[in-house]
């Protein structure tokens, strides 16, 4: 048989039996379409995350204290080797190196904010001036904490927007003062919404000097120093610098941590690459389904056709011709299937897009190829069976019907 | 040409073991018009099948054209049916969805022949069989009568040496059958061997030689008296 003529006959079957064709095409196309639509959103996920990341600064780097590796026998028995605190001495000691361009000592806890009988418990940063550019922040009204010694300790503070609405109701909160812990603070400034910080709610939070905050808390350590390089490409030199002067200040010893925003980055993105997967895998499921279904169907069609194959073998088919026939109807279904479903799934997409305009929602290519190939294989996978039965069928019964 | 000795076709069928072909023994000669009567069960059908190697003998020999077919495997056997075997059924066996052009072109399909030759050889039977202007009809859109010829055609696309009809007037009116019946014998007059099995006194009448079967047996064998040999 040519394989124009086998194309042929089998779409005309298909052709013929439309609802039965109709439905195995929509299943396929579901199945298809939920690849596509489910592994944009995954894709989607991660090109956001990614690039509120890079919108943060791919230059930053973040000193921990303490090292986070797993040395030594068990933990205790090497007493003494508590990690030291990063201090104050510390973050200015990194200023000097060459290549630093900024640093934000933080220190973070929680504290309650509250003004005229208003009390709010909010997360309390203590940082300096230069936070506001290191973490792109902006401002709604007033300014930022103002620049100038680490230590100074100055009785201002940054709140954030719905922080001040909510202890200021109706009035404005630049130029009034709060309570935070026992201490009392102007306030300076109001945060804008737009600012982007991962990890903080920008809209619920109390900026304060790091020295007042150190008073609050009474401590002398830092819970991070944000260190902002010069360029992207001292990141790396930056960082041994950083470990180095660090070391040296810590009586030769390395107890601290430097990540860099490239590797929170990657982790990110293996995060989300690992959810775009597992989603891939989901939709793949009602792939399978549809082969299945494409499978059952075709059975009963095979079943129906039984006299058509009798006839076939009569007018001197052999088996490889007839499992050719049905398998053609299968693959073409599922080939079709794809394309409705690709159709369908990229329309979906857009429809998204319209809807969540920030998300980037966009299938992968590997995922697309996937669905295609996922699809056409069940056809030929789940087909197979239907097509043997038929090619199996005793002529002699078939030709009677009886069966 | 046709060969059967000590031919058995036995079935089991729960308990029992059904001889529809019991130890049967026949020769049939190229161009030969032969009918085969016998009441239902006797086992008309099962020879039919057998000659036409849709069905296997459980035991004997079956020489087609001088060879032996009882050892061929299926697909060296549909190959020898595509070639040497026409076949027409009581109920046509038409193919519902194919227009009559397309089921008489279908065994050609088959055996991969090119689209160009192929409707040119079509369009030549079906205007033997005075079916040129219903070429485009679909089995539904046809007579009975023109049905059975649309099958004759499919039959006589690849030129067999054999065509073997069951039944195939059963379920057609008198004239109808009538006209397939002098389609059939005008491709006799060709040179091709016809089988035909029948219930009908008047269809066997018009054939050469009368073969009667019981029980998987031939109990009658004989020309059909009055007919030229």
């Amino acid at each position: 048989m040519r394989p124009g003529d086998l194309l042929h006959l089998a779409s005309e079957s298909l052709f013929r039996a439309r609802l039965r064709s109709a439905m195995m095409l929509v299943a396929t196309a579901i199945g298809v379409a939920a690849v596509v639509v489910l592994t944009s959103l995954g894709e989607g996920a991660r090109r956001y995350v990614t690039g509120e990341f890079q919108a943060l600064g791919t230059d930053l780097l973040i000193v921990l204290p303490g090292r986070s590796e797993t040395t030594g026998v068990q933990p205790g028995l090497f007493a003494g080797e508590t990690p030291r605190d990063l201090t104050l001495d510390d973050a200015r000691a990194l200023l000097r190196i060459p290549g630093v361009r900024r640093i934000a000592p933080l220190v973070v806890g929680s504290a309650p904010v509250s003004s005229a009988g208003l009390t709010r418990e909010v997360p309390v940063i203590g940082t300096t001036a230069d936070f506001y550019y290191v973490r792109n922040l902006s401002i709604g009204q007033g300014r930022f904490l103002p620049p100038g010694e680490l230590e100074r300790d100055m009785a201002v503070c940054v709140l954030g927007s719905k922080v001040a609405t909510e202890l200021f109701p109706g009035r404005a909160a630049v130029g009034g003062s709060v309570r935070i812990g026992d201490r009392r603070f102007r306030v300076i400034g109001v945060l804008g919404d737009s600012g982007r910080s991962v990890g903080f709610d920008l809209q619920e939070l109390a900026i304060i000097p790091v020295s007042s905050a150190q008073q609050i808390y009474d401590t002398e350590s830092l819970f991070r120093i944000l260190v902002q390089s010069s360029d992207r490409d001292a990141i790396p030199r930056t960082r041994t610098a950083v470990i180095e002067t660090l070391k040296a200040r810590h009586q030769g010893e390395e107890d601290v941590t430097v990540i860099t925003q490239d590797a929170v980055l990657a982790t990110f993105n293996r995060i989300f690459t690992a959810l775009t997967l597992t989603l891939a895998g989901i939709a793949s499921i009602s792939l399978a389904v549809a082969g299945i279904l494409i499978m059952n169907v075709m059975l009963v069609a095979v079943s129906q056709r039984t006299a058509e194959v009798g006839l076939l073998k009569a007018l001197g088919a052999r088996r490889g011709q007839i499992t050719a026939l049905f398998l053609a109807e299968a693959i073409l279904l599922s080939v079709a299937g794809a394309g409705a479903g690709l159709l369908l799934g990229y329309g979906a997409n857009v429809v998204i897009g319209r809807l969540y305009p920030t998300l980037p929602v966009g299938a992968p290519g590997w995922a697309v190829a996937l669905a295609i190939v996922i699809a056409v294989a069940s056809g030929v996978v789940f087909g197979l069976l239907p097509a043997r039965r038929a090619a199996l069928l005793d002529p002699v019964v078939a030709l009677a019907g009886r069966r | 040409m046709i060969e059967l000795q000590g031919v058995q076709r036995h079935f089991q069928v729960g308990e029992q073991l059904v001889r529809a072909l019991d130890d049967l023994t026949l020769n049939i000669g190229a161009g030969e018009y032969v009918s085969i009567m016998g009441p239902s069960g006797s086992g008309k059908s099962t020879l039919l099948n057998v000659i036409g190697l849709l069905d296997r003998p459980t035991g004997g020999r079956y020489l087609l054209d001088g060879r032996e077919t009882t050892q061929l495997d299926d697909d060296a056997l549909a190959a020898v049916r595509a070639r040497h075997i026409g076949f027409i059924f009581q109920s046509f066996h038409l193919v519902p969805r194919l227009t009559a052009f397309e089921n008489v072109e279908l065994p050609l399909v088959l055996a991969g022949q090119a689209p160009v030759p192929r409707r040119a050889r079509v369009d030549e039977v079906l205007a033997e069989l005075s079916l040129g202007d219903r070429a485009h009809h679909r089995p539904d859109q046809l007579s009975g009568g023109q049905r059975q010829r649309v099958a004759i055609a499919r039959a006589m696309v690849m030129r067999p040496t054999v065509l073997l009809a069951d039944e195939p007037t059963g379920n057609l009116d008198h004239v109808s059958g009538a006209e397939v019946l002098v389609a059939l014998e005008s491709l006799n007059a060709t040179g091709i061997t016809l089988l035909v099995v029948t219930h009908d006194d008047e269809v066997a009448a018009r054939s050469r030689r009368q073969v009667r079967m019981r029980d998987g047996r031939v109990v009658h064998d004989a020309p059909t008296p009055g007919a030229a040999a």
